[in-house]
């Protein structure tokens, strides 16, 4: 396993595009404790960021792990190039020759998508960490220790949407493309959201048969995972109440949600292999 | 002698092409043999299959009597096919590193072997920035580092310029000369005439000929004969002539096929004894080439 997890960093290590966006990667997710700066002073209105409770134990695990995800892009762009351009390069090929096998070239990539996912999961838990004990009103360890699983949530967030990366990147064999391709089966979802909106619009629970459908669906799925944490803001309930919104919901990570990820990562991990093993290069 | 590779009864086919058909053959220890056909005959197929980048239809192959998996037995082996194909943001030291970590042996070749193929002084440099002929003496370099049981070069003075050819020639040739066995795939007859021991013979996928290079260009020979006139005559005194299994003219030249040992002095004393005075009188041995022309012509 080291060894093929060796291999592929030594591919990314010398690629100046794939170390730039990996270093922007972690330079922006540190940059989540920029948030705590974000002050107004405006006269007599005084609001600071940090003071609003978004960095309270165990709320902030909950806030960080959904503002990393958001990055999780420039990982994506890595892990689709890196998968390309062994195509485009014709190294998958001369890999083989070389004596790797078609399963260890997958592993080798999959892998790396597990140490990135990793690296990042723990350079979330040491920014919170630090962001936490800095700013929260609670610092039990008892509090502090409440709802880790978002941070399973986070790591397996990312293992799932670069699952798909590598498994577009293997299909299309074009970075762009494949980016493309991510990007219109996006659209492909949100589409077959809105028409079963439609389509239930008479049902009186809407909503949940909407979702029912959709919780399989991979990139739903995957955003399932860790839900906004918004309105779970005391201070943003408080207004919602005041407008008479009820926004009570469950927040927390879901074992089914996890379970459904997980089957896609081996199905994308699967579907990568059969497809490497098909095609004559 | 030891078998490093089989292959029997080999098939693919690409939807309605059948690239290899029925095609069996063995690589003993030691040899060094000559894949030989026209373009498109279906050596690069044959050689992606036993490289486990080409997927077989039907058919058998095993390395080094099948005792290692393809992958495992790819590491004793070294491989260029077509086109040299390395990352071109890696130098070609960081290069033949990612080769040596993948056939899982130390770095400790690397050195001599980008001596052996004179890319020493560019080791620094970024394979992007290398020329044709450079890239392809990186790809000899790569196919060496684990000094290989057996060198599969395909096609390797593809697009290379004269000095270029003659580079890679010699360094195949040297590599030859140490006793490392090597197959080598090519449509150019006197690059498999120079180097080669053994040659197999394929065309459209199947095989015409496999067998040793002396026993594939051996025959009596042949004499190119010229007359300044009477060609009649002399087409008609060599008919005559006892060992002369068949005449013919090519353009201004008489060429007569041999069926038994003659030499030149004695065919030459019969025509002027009959008198007959040529103007030019040649004996030759067929080359490989012509050989080819009529293996590959006669079906």
């Amino acid at each position: 396993m080291l060894r093929l997890l060796n291999i592929e960093i030594h591919k990314l290590k010398y690629n100046r595009a794939s170390r730039v966006l990996i270093l922007i990667y972690f330079i922006l997710l540190t940059s989540i404790a920029l948030i705590a700066a974000i002050k107004f002073d405006i006269g007599p209105i005084q609001f600071h960021l940090a003071e609003q409770g978004i960095f309270n134990f165990p709320y902030i695990w909950h806030f960080n792990t959904y503002m990393a995800a958001i990055f999780k892009f420039f990982l994506l762009l890595v892990i689709v190039s890196m998968m390309a351009n062994e195509y485009s390069n014709k190294t998958l090929k001369q890999n083989l020759i070389d004596g790797l096998s078609k399963k260890e070239f997958i592993l080798s990539k999959f892998y790396t998508v597990i140490a990135l996912a990793f690296i990042s999961t723990f350079f979330v838990f040491i920014v919170s960490i630090i962001l936490g004990y800095s700013y929260s009103d609670f610092n039990e360890f008892s509090i502090v220790t409440t709802d880790l699983e978002y941070l399973l949530a986070f790591f397996i967030k990312l293992v799932g949407f670069f699952s798909f990366g590598l498994f577009m990147g293997i299909l299309v064999k074009r970075s762009a493309f494949a980016v493309g391709g991510i990007l219109v089966w996006f659209f492909g979802e949100s589409i077959l959201k809105g028409y079963l909106f439609w389509q239930f619009k008479d049902a009186s629970d809407t909503t949940e048969r909407v979702n029912s459908i959709m919780q399989f669906l991979p990139l739903e799925s995957i955003s399932n995972l860790i839900k906004e944490p918004f309105t779970r803001l005391s201070a943003v309930k408080t207004v919602a109440k005041q407008v008479g919104e009820d926004l009570s919901k469950d927040f927390s990570v879901q074992t089914s949600d996890l379970i459904i990820v997980l089957v896609w990562i081996a199905i994308f991990i699967y579907l990568s292999y059969a497809l490497l093993k098909k095609r004559d290069l | 002698m030891e078998t490093i590779l089989s292959i029997k009864n080999l098939d693919k086919k690409f939807g309605n092409i059948h690239a290899v058909n029925n095609l069996s053959f063995d690589i003993k220890k030691g040899n060094v043999y000559g894949i030989l056909g026209p373009n498109g005959s279906g050596k690069s197929t044959t050689l992606g299959i036993i490289l486990n980048v080409v997927n077989k239809t039907s058919g058998e192959f095993s390395w080094f009597d099948g005792n290692l998996s393809t992958h495992q037995a790819l590491k004793k082996v070294g491989a260029i096919i077509e086109r040299p194909n390395f990352y071109p943001y890696m130098t070609a030291i960081q290069n033949l590193k990612l080769v040596c970590k993948i056939k899982e042996i130390p770095f400790t070749k690397i050195e001599e072997k980008l001596k052996t193929v004179n890319l020493f002084e560019r080791r620094n440099s970024k394979f992007k920035t290398y020329s044709l002929g450079m890239k392809q003496r990186l790809a000899i370099a790569s196919a060496l580092l684990n000094d290989p049981e057996i060198l599969i070069l395909d096609e390797p003075t593809n697009g290379l310029d004269p000095q270029g050819i003659h580079e890679i020639r010699q360094i195949i040739k040297d590599i030859a000369a140490n006793g490392t066995t090597i197959l080598l795939a090519s449509h150019l007859l006197d690059e498999v005439e120079k180097v080669c021991t053994h040659v197999v013979v394929i065309r459209e996928g199947i095989k015409l000929y496999s067998g040793s290079v002396d026993e594939m260009t051996a025959s009596h020979g042949l004499f190119e004969l010229k007359v300044a006139s009477g060609e009649e005559k002399l087409l008609e005194l060599l008919s005559d002539f006892e060992g002369i299994a068949s005449t013919k003219l090519e353009e201004d030249k008489i060429i007569a096929t041999l069926n038994k040992p003659i030499s030149a002095a004695e065919i030459n004393n019969y025509l002027f004894d009959n008198g007959v005075v040529l103007s030019h009188l040649v004996k030759r041995k067929p080359s490989l080439e012509q050989q080819f022309l009529t293996l590959t012509n006669n079906k």
